[in-house]
């Protein structure tokens, strides 16, 4: 469960991003964020996992209330929450296997764990045949589906996602809504800022839109209402 | 980079040997000198046996006093002879007039006391004279004072440089992996996870930089040790023993460079590292 109250953003160089946010994501739903650029989409999902902190009003996400959270709490929030970025992020110089165990690595689990986990979701993803490849040696829809794998491993509550679609053709931007749509149907909330008026459209879920860093329209089965 | 800042902490910790060599050495040399001081209480050439008692009496009162002992002028005069090898075979000639004093020969308390317990001695009567190494003590204590400042205050310097540079070089490993980093804390890992690498590093950076020196002073020590053992002539100059003093001191160098690489890689985690 996602809740936002009353929160307000503005960055030290005096930008406010957000603007009084009030919204209420149940887990497992899907939502769009979408709204014209600089609208504070980004903003929105980096409060969510602690990029950035609010400079006003509360967030509670997965229970824990981000506005007091612990700065040593935060690795424990993180592990609950995926994140995947349109540009991937993915380390050039490691497989496709040790990308996604790295998430795994890094909390310190278990080589047995690791590997089975692992196998798992580059199997959700349908990569398992190039746990072997270097990033450079992938497509941009497979660097993606790395990246969700990496976002999933550890089995998180919520997946946010900006734009992860962003850089890729619309072809593989379909496999990429795929594969989101399975994690959410095992029950993950997904929340994905995006520009994609034909995903938004064509799959239909929740859509919130930003503008000017407040909320103007939120609606179940909503389109993405913005001409291009 | 890397170079440089391993070069700095070998530099630094080199010099850092040569000094405690030298100061642990000359340290040495002041206290055997001190342990040896003694205060020569030269007493009226007219004092009889009642102004010896009366000396010695007083003697026995100051509390600063460690130890005396009486040395009659026949005595004086032979360890002279005696010292004087066969050109004091002259003075026997005196034994019929001895020209010199009876002495009291005192050890005070606490070495650093010598000159004011001269000086009391000096104030009671039937003393004509008193003489101690003032000169020569007064002047390896000041020499060493002046060498440990100057030391200090250069190795200080030294120290900061190389942990200055040390932090460069791991805010450089730091940058390049941002990536990396930004990626562990997406993913969860905590503060100490993300950290603990660079302590690593400079910590082998401040043990890399220490085997030169480590080397350096041990064969250093080794050769100067037993070459110049027999050679030197007062018994009061001893150099420090090979085994234990030489590795005593690499693993002194070796723990100052470990602090000086991890203190600066404590530093550029602190300012470049924001976890
Ligand atoms: N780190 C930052 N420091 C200062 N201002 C920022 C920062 N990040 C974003 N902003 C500002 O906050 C506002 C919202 O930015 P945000 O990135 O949230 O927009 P967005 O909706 O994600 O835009 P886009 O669709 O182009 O990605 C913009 O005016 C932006 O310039
Ligand atoms: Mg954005």
């Amino acid at each position: 469960m996602i809740e936002m109250k009353e929160v307000y953003k503005t960055y030290p160089n005096g930008v406010t991003a957000l603007n009084g946010i009030d919204i209420h994501i149940d887990q497992g739903e899907f939502v769009y964020i979408v709204g014209p650029s600089g609208a504070g989409k980004s903003t929105f999902i980096k409060l969510m996992f602690r990029e950035e902190r609010p400079s006003k009003g509360s967030i509670i996400v997965n229970d824990r209330d981000l506005a007091v959270l612990k700065k040593r709490k935060v690795p424990h929030l993180r592990r609950e929450i995926g994140v995947v970025y349109q540009d991937f992020r993915l380390l050039p110089k490691l497989t496709v296997y040790e990308n996604v165990a790295f998430a795994l690595e890094v909390i310190e689990e278990t080589p047995k764990n690791i590997k089975r986990r692992v196998m798992d979701v580059l199997d959700q993803v349908r990569l398992k045949n190039k746990a072997r490849f270097l990033p450079d040696e992938l497509s941009g829809g497979e660097q993606q589906r790395v990246a969700i794998a990496r976002a999933i491993v550890n089995m998180p509550q919520v997946v946010i996602a900006d734009e992860p679609t962003g850089n890729l053709d619309p072809e593989t931007s379909w496999e990429i809504m795929h594969i989101l749509e399975e994690i959410n149907q095992r029950g993950t909330t997904i929340l994905m800022a995006t520009h994609n008026r034909e995903i938004v459209n064509t799959i239909r879920k929740r859509v919130i839109a930003i503008e000017d860093g407040s909320v103007v329209r939120d609606e179940h089965r909503g389109d993405y209402g913005y001409e291009i | 980079m890397t170079v440089s800042s391993v070069g700095a902490v070998t530099t630094t910790l080199l010099l850092v040997g040569v000094f405690l060599a030298v100061m642990l050495n000359l340290n040495e040399v002041a206290e055997n000198v001190e342990e040896d001081v003694e205060i020569k209480v030269l007493l009226d050439v007219s004092a009889g046996q009642e102004e010896i008692d009366t000396v010695e009496q007083n003697l026995e009162d100051m509390p600063d006093i460690g130890t005396y002992e009486y040395s009659s002028k026949e005595e004086e005069l032979k360890s002279l002879v005696d010292s004087l090898g066969d050109q004091g075979q002259a003075f026997e000639l005196f034994e019929q007039s001895n020209p010199l004093n009876d002495a009291f020969v005192v050890k005070p308390e606490e070495p650093e006391d010598t000159a004011q317990v001269a000086e009391d001695i000096k104030q009671l009567d039937h003393v004509d004279k008193v003489n101690y190494g003032e000169e020569l003590v007064e002047r390896i204590f000041t020499f060493n004072e002046y060498a440990r400042n100057i030391g200090l205050a250069l190795i200080i310097g030294l120290v900061f440089t190389a942990i200055f540079l040390i932090s460069n070089t791991i805010k450089i490993t730091i940058i390049a992996r941002q990536k990396e980093i930004g990626i562990m804390k997406l993913v969860g890992a905590t503060n100490m996870f993300i950290r603990w690498p660079f302590f690593v590093e400079g910590l082998i950076l401040g043990i890399l930089g220490s085997i030169i020196p480590i080397a350096a002073i041990v064969s250093g020590y080794y050769y100067l040790y037993y070459n110049l053992r027999d050679r030197i002539q007062f018994d009061f100059i001893q150099l420090l023993p090979f085994n234990p003093f030489a590795w005593q001191l690499a693993g002194l160098v070796l723990a100052i460079g470990a602090f000086i690489g991890v203190w600066g890689s404590v530093m550029s985690v602190r300012k470049f590292l924001k976890v």
